[in-house]
């Protein structure tokens, strides 16, 4: 690991956001040393076919942890196409517990497997420790078309890196409760003003009725809803720079608006994803739920009581004439960079996600919301029409809401300590009904105490 | 003891051999790996130095940490006096004779311990719940006020509550051994002498039962010090009332987990064994000191 990582300079960085254009965020805000020379340990030339096709027909074992239930089922389409590979498929865990395996793994120096399922928020903190391999030499690049281009600037490391291949998303729309909505007269909320309406109204109609839950300890929704208000949090630039700013402007109007639809009590603000939670669900309690776009297929196994009485609407909006979106979710396969074999590591990580057939599968069986432009428009697709939502084209609605995901938003290269601050700062203010504004201070300064203990070089917000 | 072990013959160390690897291997490797981490810093920015003591200093100054371990301190001296105040109550029950079914209330009481600890605080948490939890059901059938297991007066009560629960059972069944193998003789003799079965409880099985009494609250000291199972799980649902660094071993498990702070998490576990070893060990030199010679 590089011990001094040469300073940004204004001038390459400026240089920089004109070649890189939009195409990718992290390309913009490059101008570390890294590019050549950290990244491109192994080699940054690209492989060719002639390697590619002789890695693909020597036999080899594979091993891949993914917490996607049956997965086998598209290993099997691999492994048709490549029969001399073989892969295994482990159960490590979802997210936070899989990433602890692979954390102690990695630094025992034996034990990590060749690929890994990651979720895009889960990429930088694992590209600091520069623990994934970059996937351009491998062709990887020529798959950018094909994905949503939000999902691409994900993966995308600051010196043009490809760190992953987008596998599903989780685009954030409301679901709501036509019944209890026509019950008490409320209209489908466009912006977060009628949204607060709304929540006083309901509540104040029906006392055991809240329009939404925002769970106190629900980070991830939390950093959707910033991502749809336009917010910045985390701007990092070559290894060392990060900017953090989770109390500015935005996040303080964000932070008034939640803070004080709980101090009003109009909303829930009980923990998510417990037994108490479903329970709520089930019964009523609450007449929406905020969620990423794996949240349907997800509530309809969960929720079961209230079969036919849910619908899909976009996120209500800051600014109506300018809609955007935020996401909350969805995953990616990386290959990390101790395998033995890359290109055969690497083209599984494509071929898994980017092949029209396992795509297709990863959708209407896994009901993995896409990253592929084609599902997305693909009319068997977004055509269904579940009869728990009253036979509504929930696809189509996340689809639609899928191209209003901001591409700028990055994550910090510490997210497990922030989602930490965060319950124990903003969370804990939203449960017990304090100052949600007063507490965004709280987890800016633990934040940027903690970025500065692990060798940061912090900057103050623009 | 070891004066009578003390003439070694060729044949001794090839039977000690496979413990002592296993100890190496086991024990001492990862305790001594785990003292080399604790004297570094490693950071994700920089890699990793040598910095001595310094973790042990910032450990030693840390508020956190020592809410933690006043925190369990606590409740070490609410819990543990209960639960084995009841175990003993159990078995002295048990061993009278008195009770009918003895053999299914024994393994009655004994059973919680059979089930992991993660269950069993995921059941409590269930239990606790204050929305659809069956005694804020009940309450609310009877149109009382829910109770509030999961607030912070409530919290550490809930818990000990929970581990009380768990472990009562395991207690008495160390309790009740001990009180089998004290010979019959005794109580026929305190029969003789117009002894009730107070009497012989009294002077007879409680004097009989103290080295048991120390071993258990032995393993309660050890176990109250790491705490970490039930408070990590109720977290998940009261998140506001239970943080990460609750207990001085959940704080280890966040500062190495979460933090990726490997290095000072070595450091703050290892205060912790020695702050075990202390209490543990001035806890077996007063029950010594107190026994006759």
């Amino acid at each position: 690991m590089p011990r001094n990582i040469v300073s940004s300079s204004a001038i390459s960085r400026r240089l920089l956001l004109t070649a890189a254009g939009a195409a990718s965020l992290g390309a913009a805000l490059t101008a570390c040393g890294g590019g050549g020379s950290d990244s491109g340990s192994s080699s940054s030339k690209p492989v060719s076919q002639a390697d590619i096709d002789k890695a693909m027909k020597t036999p080899t074992e594979l091993t891949f942890w993914t917490w996607v239930p049956e997965i086998a089922q598209e290993i099997a389409l691999f492994e048709k196409k490549y029969p001399a590979i073989k892969v295994k498929a482990v159960n490590a865990g979802q997210g936070t517990p899989e990433y602890t395996k692979l954390r102690t793994a990695l630094k025992a120096g034996s034990g990590a497997p060749d690929m890994v399922q990651i979720e895009y928020q889960a990429i930088p903190t694992f590209t600091i420790t520069d623990s994934l391999l970059d996937l351009r030499p491998y062709g990887v690049s020529a798959l950018k078309s094909q994905f949503v281009d939000w999902t691409w600037s994900q993966v995308s490391g600051s010196g043009g890196e490809v760190w992953a291949v987008p596998q599903d998303t989780g685009p954030m729309g409301m679901l709501y409760r036509q019944d209890i909505f026509d019950k008490h007269g409320i209209e489908v909320p466009k912006t977060w003003d009628e949204f607060a309406e709304a929540a006083r109204k309901l509540h104040k109609a029906d006392p055991n009725v809240y329009l939404t839950n925002l769970a106190a300890n629900q980070v991830a929704a939390w950093h959707g809803l910033l991502w749809q208000a336009g917010a910045k949090p985390y701007i990092t630039s070559g290894k060392s720079d990060i900017t953090i700013s989770v109390d500015d402007a935005v996040s303080k109007k964000l932070g008034a608006f939640w803070g004080g639809l709980a101090q009003e009590g109009v909303i829930g603000v009980e923990p998510d994803f417990t037994d108490s939670w479903y329970a709520a669900l089930n019964k009523g309690k609450y007449a929406t739920w905020l969620t990423g776009a794996w949240g349907p297929a997800f509530l309809s196994g969960s929720a079961k009581d209230t079969s036919g009485k849910w619908r899909a609407a976009p996120m209500p909006q800051w600014d109506a004439s300018a809609p955007s979106a935020g996401n909350w979710g969805g995953s990616t396969t990386a290959v990390i960079r101790s395998t033995k074999n890359p290109i055969a590591a690497a083209q599984f990580a494509q071929f898994i996600n980017s092949d029209p057939e396992t795509a297709k599968m990863f959708a209407t069986k896994q009901f993995f919301f896409p990253a592929t432009k084609a599902l997305l428009a693909d009319a068997s697709y977004i055509g269904d029409t579940p009869a728990f939502y009253g036979g509504q084209k929930v696809n189509e609605v996340f689809a639609g809401i899928s191209a209003q995901v901001d591409p700028a938003f990055q994550w910090p290269p510490f997210l497990d300590q922030v989602a930490t601050d965060w319950t124990e700062t903003v969370g804990r203010s939203l449960a017990r009904k304090t100052d949600t504004v007063a507490a965004l201070g709280g987890w800016q300064t633990r934040i940027t105490t903690f970025a500065k203990s692990q060798g940061f070089t912090v900057k103050a917000a623009p | 003891m070891a004066k009578h072990l003390a003439r070694p013959r060729s044949a001794g160390p090839l039977f000690i051999a496979p413990f002592m690897v296993l100890f190496l291997l086991l024990f001492l490797a990862p305790l001594g790996y785990a003292a080399y981490l604790s004297l570094f810093q490693e950071k994700l920015v920089g890699g990793t130095s040598f910095v001595g003591l310094e973790n042990y200093l910032t450990a030693v100054k840390d508020p956190q940490l020592r809410e933690g371990v006043i925190r369990v301190a606590t409740f070490f001296v609410i819990q543990v006096p209960v639960m084995l105040l009841l175990a003993l109550l159990f078995a002295l029950a048990l061993d009278s004779g008195l009770l009918r079914l003895s053999r299914v209330i024994r393994l009655g009481i004994f059973v919680p311990y059979a089930v992991p600890s993660v269950v069993a605080t995921l059941m409590w948490g269930y239990l606790y719940g204050p929305d659809f939890g069956p005694f804020a059901q009940l309450s609310d059938k009877l149109s009382l006020p829910a109770p509030h297991f999961l607030t912070d007066s409530w919290m550490l009560g809930s818990l000990a509550n929970i581990v009380t629960w768990e472990f009562v059972g395991y207690n008495m069944i160390i309790l009740y051994a001990a009180l089998r193998t004290i010979p019959h003789d005794l109580y026929e003799a305190a029969a003789l002498d117009g002894a009730g079965a107070w009497r012989v409880a009294w002077s007879i099985k409680l004097p009989a039962l103290r080295p048991a009494l120390t071993l258990t609250l032995l393993f309660s000291v050890i176990g109250s010090f790491q705490l970490f199972n039930e408070p990590n799980l109720l977290m998940k649902i009261v998140p506001d009332v239970i943080d990460s660094s609750y207990t001085a071993n959940l704080y280890a498990y966040t500062l190495a987990f979460t933090s990726q702070q490997i290095n000072y998490a070595a450091a703050v576990s290892f205060l912790l064994g020695l702050l075990i070893v202390i209490i543990s060990y001035a806890f077996l030199l007063t029950a010594n000191r107190r026994r006759p010679a």
